[in-house]
């Protein structure tokens, strides 16, 4: 299978100027980016398998000794390409604020409670359909410096490698119907609407397990499709 | 008709733990977690041959300022020009060498990566690039990573290299390595600037 990568698929990012979020302003490339051809070196990428994770890294109520506190939840999906073929074998990587809003980092003095068992971090590799599953607890909002009574929505960074280093995706998963979402200029750098769906996590009730712990959906699309030949020429 | 993508949020300033934890994630209240790191800034492995060199830079912003809270990746091949991935058809590199690392920067905004210095490889229309590393950016107040390619000061190559070609003249010193020897290991500075004057180039892959 040859993958290609079409530079349009990328409409759907933020663009690297975003003033509502400052610290775009003084971080983002001033100077027209320079088109090149991808390359074996773009078209190839790192893959970390199976052995690059240990039990319990994708639970993270797990790396305690006690359960930290919080609503438990369990968060799971598929990493897809844009041809929805699932991607297999590939790292996933997590890290989030606890269920108080606050995240296991010496910059991070939000007066919220640390939580002795939980720090917020996880990995997993999907299966071969492209699958990976966390258990962990529901982060909490919390405030940043960003402008007047800034929030950012409750939310869980993702870390996700693809078949390439094209593919390489840092984003956010979010929660459905979250109040915070018209304020934060981190999600709204994202313009389209359904653009900003594809970051907000589906509550799936049925792999929520009863008794224990409600479940979310997050499906992750990477970039590249399948050449075709009408592509190849193009190229 | 492809489906969108998920599109790219910011690393944010709290990485450390999850993404590099080596030396940073000083939490572990009572001796239980054993988080380790996945990847990390030494690529070396001990049957990998080829030149040892490190690569160190400082990340500035569009005032000059040290980025302290940038995460730097790096994709290369071994010295024999092999990439660690199924995707290069060309021949698999025969030891552990990944050649792909990770590094945070530090409160001077410097990150470091011990390597091999790599090989050519094959680029578009039969032509060879020069020796080169694939860097990517990630940081607080960037929204999507940014890539950029890190050449080597002593290679005769870089002239004909058809990556490098494509840059205005003016601007290709801003991807060079400078080579210096510490120690008598030689050292390859490579300061990105994100922003302003003598910005890094950056590419639109």
């Amino acid at each position: 299978m040859t993958l290609i990568y079409p530079k349009e698929s990328l409409s759907s990012f933020p663009k690297h100027l975003s003033p509502g979020y400052r610290s775009t302003v003084k971080r983002s490339p001033s100077k027209p980016l320079i088109v090149v051809p991808h390359t074996l070196s773009e078209l190839t990428g790192p893959v970390y398998g199976h052995d690059a994770i240990q039990e319990n890294d994708n639970d993270l109520t797990k790396q305690g000794k006690g359960e930290p506190l919080g609503e438990r939840i369990i968060v799971h999906g598929q990493v897809l390409d844009e041809d929805r073929k699932p991607v297999p074998e590939t790292l996933v990587e997590i890290w989030q604020a606890n269920a108080c809003g606050r995240y296991v980092h010496i910059v991070d003095q939000h007066p919220a409670p640390l939580d002795p068992n939980f720090t917020g971090a996880g990995r997993a590799v999907t299966d071969k359909k492209g699958y990976y599953k966390f258990i962990t607890v529901k982060p909490g909002a919390y405030p940043w410096g960003n402008h007047h009574n800034a929030w950012r929505p409750n939310h869980i960074h993702f870390s996700v490698f693809g078949h390439s280093f094209l593919t390489r995706l840092v984003t956010q998963m979010y929660f459905p119907g979250d109040y915070l979402f018209p304020y934060d200029p981190i999600f709204n750098s994202v313009t389209e609407e359904k653009a900003r769906a594809r970051m907000v996590s589906v509550f799936d009730l049925d792999n929520t397990i009863p008794d224990w712990a409600l479940c979310f959906r997050f499906d992750i699309v990477l970039r590249g499709r399948e050449a075709t030949p009408l592509d190849e020429d193009r190229h | 008709m492809s489906e969108i993508i998920t599109p790219s949020q910011t690393v944010g300033p709290f990485f450390a733990y999850g993404l590099t934890p080596k030396g940073r994630a000083k939490w572990d209240p009572d001796g239980t977690y054993s988080w380790k790191e996945t990847i990390g800034d030494n690529l070396v492995t001990a049957d990998a041959t080829g030149e040892r060199i490190r690569i160190e830079g400082q990340v500035t912003d569009g005032d000059g300022l040290p980025i302290n809270d940038a995460m730097i990746e790096i994709w290369q091949a071994d010295a024999q020009g092999r990439y660690a991935s199924p995707r290069d058809a060309g021949a698999r590199p025969n030891t552990k060498f990944t050649g792909f690392g990770r590094s945070a920067t530090d409160k001077n905004g410097v990150f470091g990566f011990d390597t091999i210095k790599p090989g050519r490889v094959a680029g578009p229309n039969g032509k060879t690039q020069a020796p080169h590393v694939v860097v990517c950016i990630f940081s607080r107040g960037m929204l999507r990573q940014v890539y950029t390619r890190l050449y080597f000061s002593d290679e005769a190559s870089n002239g004909e290299d058809p990556i490098l070609n494509l840059v205005p003249g003016d601007r290709r010193g801003t991807l060079i390595a400078r080579k210096e020897v510490r120690g008598g290991q030689p050292v390859y500075r490579f300061d990105i600037r994100v922003q302003g004057k003598d910005e890094t180039v950056f590419f639109d892959i």
